[in-house]
């Protein structure tokens, strides 16, 4: 692989990092965070979803008329996104349930939507699906990040499994509940990005 | 023809909508039936659950056909009510409750004064299921829901035989608050559960979901109540509301005078 064409797929999970650098898709970042599980398979669908509508958008970019474009991204990406959310019906039945609505609602994931008209309208079809797939690894770097803290603390668990015995269970941990709470990713999330920021400058916005 | 004309975007829109919707037409229709099969499993499992019965989730299909004896019946008067289910249009072994709740065909509307449980309709017919073991019926499985704090809670309760002790209690579904009201989930309060009596000599009913802990030194306590979750008043409340609503004479009543008299130990 061309080192640009590593950059492109690289880039975004440090250097470019859609939630920490562009503040996006913040929405399920905050809502499936409570469990690892949950926010594996989260990550998963998004990253598959980017890349594969970036590819989509991409291979008939030079066919959208500008007139309808946005609504052309919508379509191709909806379809994906109800293509997703039927396979994790079918194959993952436990954690379908636990993301309920949030897999329905990657169709308003502004990461997709952000990349395809950034990105897959400018650019071949190959580096398109690189730049979706690296955002969307970047994108799971942030979600299972913020997760696995959320899950210790919360409930001192990791994958179900119990890290930490806690007190309901006769264990000596207390909980704490904060962490459980979908606000509690904010305050991770902007931890980050205060230490993304340290580590690189030149992500700090100017005044 | 040029990018932006009209005839272009059409066409363009077109093509578009007809290769997405076979997309996912095509994902749906594949999909479905491995769906329908979660979705029976699911429940299968919880019957499972609730009568202490599941061990894992490779074997539920195996111990339900062993032990579980499904039969349809009428609320109102606990009868038999296969046929009139099949009549109705709907299928027996496919009922959902939450659905045939929504429907007006299929349901009733409870009296105010009655809907302890919040509910405001109940479904007509559900399906019960008898704890089966070598020949014998050695209890009973009995959907029940009711409001919560959020949301609505579905679960199970598995009684012994003697239709008095409780054997097993567990939701499957609810929206409660994770951490606090969703603690119904908990393992260590549902073992509370088994052994607990619903009804005293003169078949009133008395359990009662308390606040705080139950005090084991006294039988009365020890008897028929269980601890609250702590943090989760509503949520307790409406446990204790639902319960009383399905186990008490507007409930299971008529169902389980007929179980008494032996109605459903043959085939």
């Amino acid at each position: 692989m061309s080192s640009k064409l590593r950059k492109v797929l690289l880039d975004p999970i440090f250097n470019n990092n859609p939630i920490t650098l562009q503040v996006l898709g913040i929405c399920s970042a905050l809502a499936v965070t409570s469990k690892m599980e949950t926010a594996i398979v989260m990550s998963l669908s998004v990253t598959l979803v980017v890349a594969f509508s970036n590819l989509a958008i991409s291979a008939i970019r030079n066919y959208i008329p500008a007139s309808i474009r946005i609504i052309v991204e919508m379509t191709i990406i909806a379809s994906l996104v109800i293509v997703a959310d039927q396979l994790i019906r079918a194959y993952f039945f436990e954690i379908s349930k636990q993301l309920s609505v949030y897999v329905g609602l990657i169709i308003t994931n502004c990461i997709i939507m952000g990349r395809a008209e950034a990105y897959a309208l400018k650019n071949p079809p190959w580096q398109s699906f690189l730049d979706g797939f690296g955002n969307g690894l970047g994108y799971s770097f942030i979600l299972i990040s913020v997760a696995f803290v959320r899950e210790l603390i919360g409930s001192g668990k990791l994958f179900g499994m119990t890290i930490l015995a806690a007190k309901n269970d006769g264990g000596w941990y207390q909980p704490n509940g904060l962490f459980l709470v979908p606000a509690s990713a904010f305050f991770l999330i902007g931890l980050m990005i205060w230490a993304f920021r340290t580590a690189k400058k030149e992500q700090v916005e100017e005044e | 023809m040029k990018k932006d004309s009209i005839k272009r975007t059409v066409l363009v829109a077109l093509a578009l909508c007809v290769v997405c919707s076979i997309l996912v037409s095509t994902a749906v229709v594949v999909l479905r039936p491995q769906q329908d099969e979660n979705r029976r499993i699911e429940q299968l499992k919880n019957i499972l659950i609730a009568a202490g019965l599941y061990t894992q989730d490779s074997e539920v299909i195996g111990r339900y056909d062993e032990t579980i004896r499904r039969i349809m019946i009428k609320l109102s008067s606990g009868q038999k009510a296969e046929d009139e289910v099949v009549a109705a249009g709907l299928s027996p072994e496919r009922y959902d409750i939450k659905e045939a709740a929504q429907k007006t065909s299929s349901s009733e509307s409870i009296n105010a004064v009655d809907d302890l449980a919040g509910i405001k309709r109940r479904p007509k017919w559900v399906n019960v299921y008898l704890i089966v073991d070598a020949g014998q019926v050695r209890g009973v499985v009995l959907p029940v829901f009711g409001k919560g704090l959020w949301s609505t809670m579905y679960g199970f309760i598995a009684l012994d035989i003697d239709l008095k002790t409780v054997s097993g209690f567990s939701f499957y579904e609810h929206g409660e608050t994770p951490g606090l009201g969703g603690e119904v989930d908990n393992p260590r309060w549902k073992s509370l559960w088994p052994g607990k009596l619903l009804y005293d000599e003169s078949n009133d009913y008395r359990l009662k979901v308390i606040k705080g802990k139950v005090d084991a030194s006294k039988p009365e306590q020890k008897l028929y109540m269980v601890d609250g979750l702590s943090g989760a008043t509503l949520t307790t409340r409406g446990v204790d509301n639902l319960l009383r609503y399905w186990l008490g004479e507007k409930g299971y009543a008529p169902f389980f005078a007929r179980l008494r008299q032996g109605e459903f130990n043959e085939q």
